[in-house]
C-alpha cells in the first residue's frame, strides 16, 4: 500500500512544464508509476503525445535517462538497453541496480508496438510496460485504434447517418499480454492512485517483464471539460468500463470492486465522442455497451475463480 | 603471419570469428539467408562461453535494429547482421541509428531484395541505403571481410566520426564460399579495438541525459548538417585508423584499391567479389597487350570522390559495374555517383554503365571480357554508343 505522505516527498522525475494539454492523463500516470520505486529509473517512450510533449529539443522534462526511438518499438529499445545494463553489470563497469519503463499510448502498444511488445515480453527482460491507453491517435488527431471502444466517435471512424461510430470491440490487449505468462499484468486507473502505485511497486519488484494498461483521459478526443479528467477516470471504474484487475503468476485478481457498478452511460454521457449514441436510431448500441461490460465482468470474475482454483 | 596458417572459413563464418574476437557488449540479430550462418555460428560462440556478449534473439529486424539503438545509447558495443528484406525492415530505425550517432557495426550479406523474392547477390539491398547515413564497406573476399568487420569497429567509434558502419560481402558467393583465412591473434584484436567509451551513456544514472527528442524546424537541420560534417570528417579520420590497422596487422587498405589501372587505357569499376574476375580478365588481356585495369571502391560511403578521380585521371574509357538497378532510367548509382564526381574535375573518360548479376545471375570472365571489347571499341571510335547496359540478361 501507498503512503500519500510517503510519495508526497519522492523527488519529481517528470518536470512540470512539458507541452502535454492541461488536464491530459498521460502525465499523471507516468509520474504515478514512477513513484512505484526508489531505485534509479531509465525511461523509454514511443512516439506519440507522451514523447513530442515532454522532449522538444533543446528541452526535456525528464529528470531520468530518457530514450525515445520510434513508435513501433519501445520495448524493443528498452530492451536493447536493459541487456546493456546486464552486460556492463556483469563485467562491473555499472554498480547500481537500474530499474526500466517503457511508455507507449494505445497506438504504440495495442496496434504498431504490439510485435515488438510481444517479442521483449517472450524473451522475459526485466523491464515494466506501462501503456497509457486513451483509446485513439490522439497526437495526430482523434484516429480510431485498437484500443478504441465500440461506439467511440473518431476521426477515421466518425459517426454519421450510416456509422455510429467505431463498430469493433477494442481488442482485450490485457489478456493477450497475460497470456505472455509474464510475472506480473495489470489494470490501473490514475484516479485510483493507491491501487495504480502500488502496482507499479509491484510491476518494478517482480524479476521479469511487467506490464501496466492504464486508462489515460484525453479530453480533446473524448471530448469533455479538461477540468474533469480524474471524474471521468473515476466513472471508468465505477461502471466497470476499465475494471481494476491484476494476474499475478496466473493468478486473476479483482484489485478494486465498487460496491454496486453503476450503469456505464453514466461514463459515456459526458463524453462527446459518445454523443450520438443518445439519439434514438442508436439506443441499441448503449444496450450492447452495457451487455458486452456485463459479460467482461462475469468473464473477468470466471478467470479470477478459476485461476485461484488451479493455484 | 605465414600462409601455413590458413583456416577455412566461409564469409559468415569469417564475420562470426571476428564478433568473437571483438565480443561484443550486446549482439541483437535475426536470422535471414544469407546471413544466417553467422547468427548460428556467433550463438555457438555464447552458448559455449567463449565470448562475454549478451545475446537478444530478437523477433525480427526491425527490433534487431530498435534493441541496437536502445544498447548503443545505453554505452554498450553493439553489433548486427542482416540482409536483404530484413535489412529493408530495419529501414526506419537504420536511418535513426545514424542520425542518432551510434557507433553500431552490422556486417551485411548481399543479397537481392524483394520482389520477386530472391535469396541470391546483388547489391539492391545496401545500395537502397546508401543515403542512411551509414558508412559502407564492401569486400571483396572472406579475408577481407574478416579485417574489415574489425576495422569498423575503430571507424565507428572514432571521436571525429561516431557513424555506424555496415560491412558488405556478396550472398553466397563470399558469404558461403571456403576459403583459407589467416587469423589475427585475439590479444591483438583486443588492442586494436580499445575499450568501448562513448559520451553521455544513458546507463549514467546520475548524469541523465535525453536520447531522440522531437527535433523541429529550429535545430533539425543543424543536426543533419553535423551529420553530413561527420561523413565528411571521415575521409579524414579513416585513414588513422587504416594507419593503425597496417602498424597493428600489416595490412595496408585504403578507400580504394587499383589494380594494373597507372597505365590503364580502358578500366572498368566493380566493387565486392566480381573484382576478382576482372583481375583475372585483366591479366589475360595483359598478356595480349591491352592495356586494361581495374579500380575498386571499397569504402562507398563516404564517397571517395578524390580517390577516384586521380585513379581514372589516365584511363580513357571506363566502364563502371552497378550490382544494382536505382531504376533512375540513368543508370546504377556507382556510376551515377561516379560521373558526378568527374564532372568537376576536368578529368572526362569515355564512360559507360553495365548493370549486372542481378538476383544472383553468375558473371564469368567471357562476360567481363566482353566489356573490355566494348571499351576497346568506344576507345578506337572515341564514342559511348549505348551508355547503359544490361550485362549478362537476356533482351
Amino acid at each position: 500500500m501507498a503512503n500519500i505522505k510517503e510519495l508526497a516527498k519522492q523527488p519529481e522525475r517528470l518536470s512540470g512544464g512539458h507541452r502535454l494539454c492541461a488536464g491530459c492523463g498521460a502525465s499523471i500516470v507516468v509520474r504515478q508509476v514512477l513513484m512505484g520505486t526508489k531505485d534509479p529509473v531509465v525511461a523509454g517512450s514511443a512516439t506519440g503525445c507522451l514523447e513530442v510533449a515532454t522532449t522538444i529539443y533543446p528541452y526535456t522534462a525528464w529528470k531520468i535517462p530518457f530514450i525515445h526511438n520510434a513508435f513501433e518499438n519501445v520495448a524493443a529499445t528498452i530492451s536493447g538497453v536493459e541487456t546493456a545494463y546486464r552486460a556492463l553489470k556483469k563485467k562491473g563497469k555499472i554498480k547500481k541496480d537500474i530499474k526500466f519503463v517503457a511508455f507507449g499510448g494505445d497506438g504504440g502498444t495495442y496496434d504498431i508496438g504490439l510485435q515488438s511488445l510481444s517479442g521483449a515480453l517472450e524473451r522475459g527482460h526485466n523491464f515494466v510496460y506501462v501503456c497509457y491507453q486513451n483509446e485513439a491517435y490522439m497526437n495526430t488527431g482523434v484516429q480510431r485504434s485498437g484500443g478504441t471502444p465500440k461506439g467511440a466517435s473518431t476521426t477515421t471512424a466518425p459517426s454519421g447517418k450510416a456509422s455510429y461510430g467505431k463498430p469493433q470491440l477494442r481488442k482485450d490487449l490485457t489478456a493477450i499480454v497475460a497470456a505472455h505468462n509474464i510475472p506480473y499484468v495489470a489494470q490501473g486507473s490514475a484516479s485510483h492512485w493507491n491501487d495504480l502505485v502500488t502496482k507499479a511497486e509491484k510491476a518494478f519488484k517482480v524479476e521479469g517483464p511487467a506490464f501496466l494498461n492504464v486508462i489515460s483521459m484525453c479530453h480533446r478526443g473524448w471530448r469533455f471539460p479538461q477540468e474533469d479528467t480524474i471524474k471521468i477516470n473515476k466513472l471508468a471504474v465505477e461502471t466497470g468500463y476499465w475494471p481494476l484487475i491484476e494476474v499475478e503468476n496466473g493468478i486473476w485478481k479483482f484489485t478494486y470492486k465498487p460496491k454496486e457498478r453503476k450503469p456505464v452511460v453514466e461514463f459515456l454521457k459526458p463524453q462527446g465522442r459518445f454523443k450520438h449514441l443518445f439519439k434514438e436510431e442508436n439506443k441499441f448500441v448503449l444496450e450492447e455497451i452495457q451487455k458486452d461490460i456485463d459479460e467482461n465482468w462475469a468473464r473477468l470474475e470466471r478467470m479470477c475463480e478459476a485461476s485461484c482454483k488451479v493455484a | 603471419m605465414t600462409k601455413k596458417n590458413l583456416i577455412p572459413f566461409t564469409g559468415d563464418q569469417a564475420v562470426a570469428y571476428a564478433m568473437k574476437q571483438i565480443d561484443p557488449d550486446v549482439v541483437a540479430a535475426y536470422p535471414i539467408t544469407p546471413q544466417t550462418e553467422i547468427v548460428m555460428n556467433f550463438s555457438n560462440y555464447v552458448a559455449n562461453g567463449q565470448v562475454s556478449t549478451e545475446m537478444i534473439p530478437v523477433e525480427s529486424e526491425h527490433s534487431a535494429m530498435s534493441a541496437c539503438v536502445g544498447a548503443a545509447a545505453a554505452g554498450a558495443r553493439t553489433m548486427t547482421a542482416t540482409s536483404a528484406n530484413g535489412l529493408a525492415l530495419m529501414w526506419e530505425i537504420v536511418y535513426i541509428a545514424a542520425s542518432t550517432r551510434l557507433p553500431i557495426v552490422m556486417p551485411v550479406v548481399n543479397r537481392a531484395l524483394s520482389g520477386p523474392i530472391n535469396i541470391h547477390c546483388d547489391h539492391s539491398d545496401t545500395m537502397g541505403c546508401r543515403d542512411s547515413g551509414w558508412i559502407h564497406i564492401y569486400c571483396e573476399n572472406a579475408q577481407e571481410v574478416y579485417e574489415n568487420t574489425i576495422l569498423a569497429i575503430r571507424i565507428a567509434e572514432h571521436k571525429k566520426i561516431l557513424l555506424p558502419v555496415m560491412v558488405c560481402q556478396d550472398g553466397f558467393i563470399t558469404s558461403h564460399a571456403v576459403e583459407g583465412l589467416e587469423l589475427f591473434d585475439d590479444k591483438k584484436v583486443k588492442d586494436f579495438i580499445g575499450e568501448y567509451k562513448i559520451e553521455n551513456p544513458l546507463l549514467d544514472v546520475d548524469h541523465p541525459v535525453t536520447y531522440g527528442p522531437l527535433d523541429l524546424q529550429d535545430y533539425y537541420f543543424e543536426h543533419k548538417r553535423q551529420q553530413g560534417e561527420a561523413m565528411k570528417a571521415a575521409l579524414t579520420a579513416i585513414p588513422e585508423v587504416l594507419k593503425k590497422f597496417e602498424k597493428t596487422f600489416g595490412r595496408k587498405y585504403d578507400f580504394i584499391e587499383t589494380y594494373k589501372l597507372d597505365d590503364a587505357e580502358i578500366a572498368i569499376v566493380a566493387m565486392s567479389s566480381t573484382a576478382g574476375t576482372v583481375k583475372f580478365v585483366v591479366d589475360e588481356l595483359r598478356q595480349k597487350g591491352v592495356k586494361a585495369g581495374l579500380l575498386r571502391p571499397r569504402i562507398f560511403r563516404p564517397f571517395p570522390k578524390e580517390k577516384l578521380i586521380t585513379a581514372l585521371k589516365n584511363v580513357k574509357a571506363v566502364a563502371v559495374l552497378d550490382r544494382s538497378e536505382s531504376f533512375s532510367a540513368e543508370g546504377g548509382p556507382l556510376y551515377t555517383d561516379i560521373k558526378a564526381a568527374l564532372y568537376d574535375s576536368g578529368i572526362r573518360p569515355l564512360i559507360s554503365n553495365y548493370i549486372y548479376g542481378l538476383g544472383g545471375r553468375d558473371i564469368f570472365p567471357a562476360d567481363i571480357n566482353k566489356v573490355y571489347v566494348d571499351l576497346q571499341d568506344i576507345l578506337k571510335t572515341g564514342k559511348v554508343k549505348t551508355p547503359l547496359n544490361y550485362l549478362g540478361s537476356r533482351e
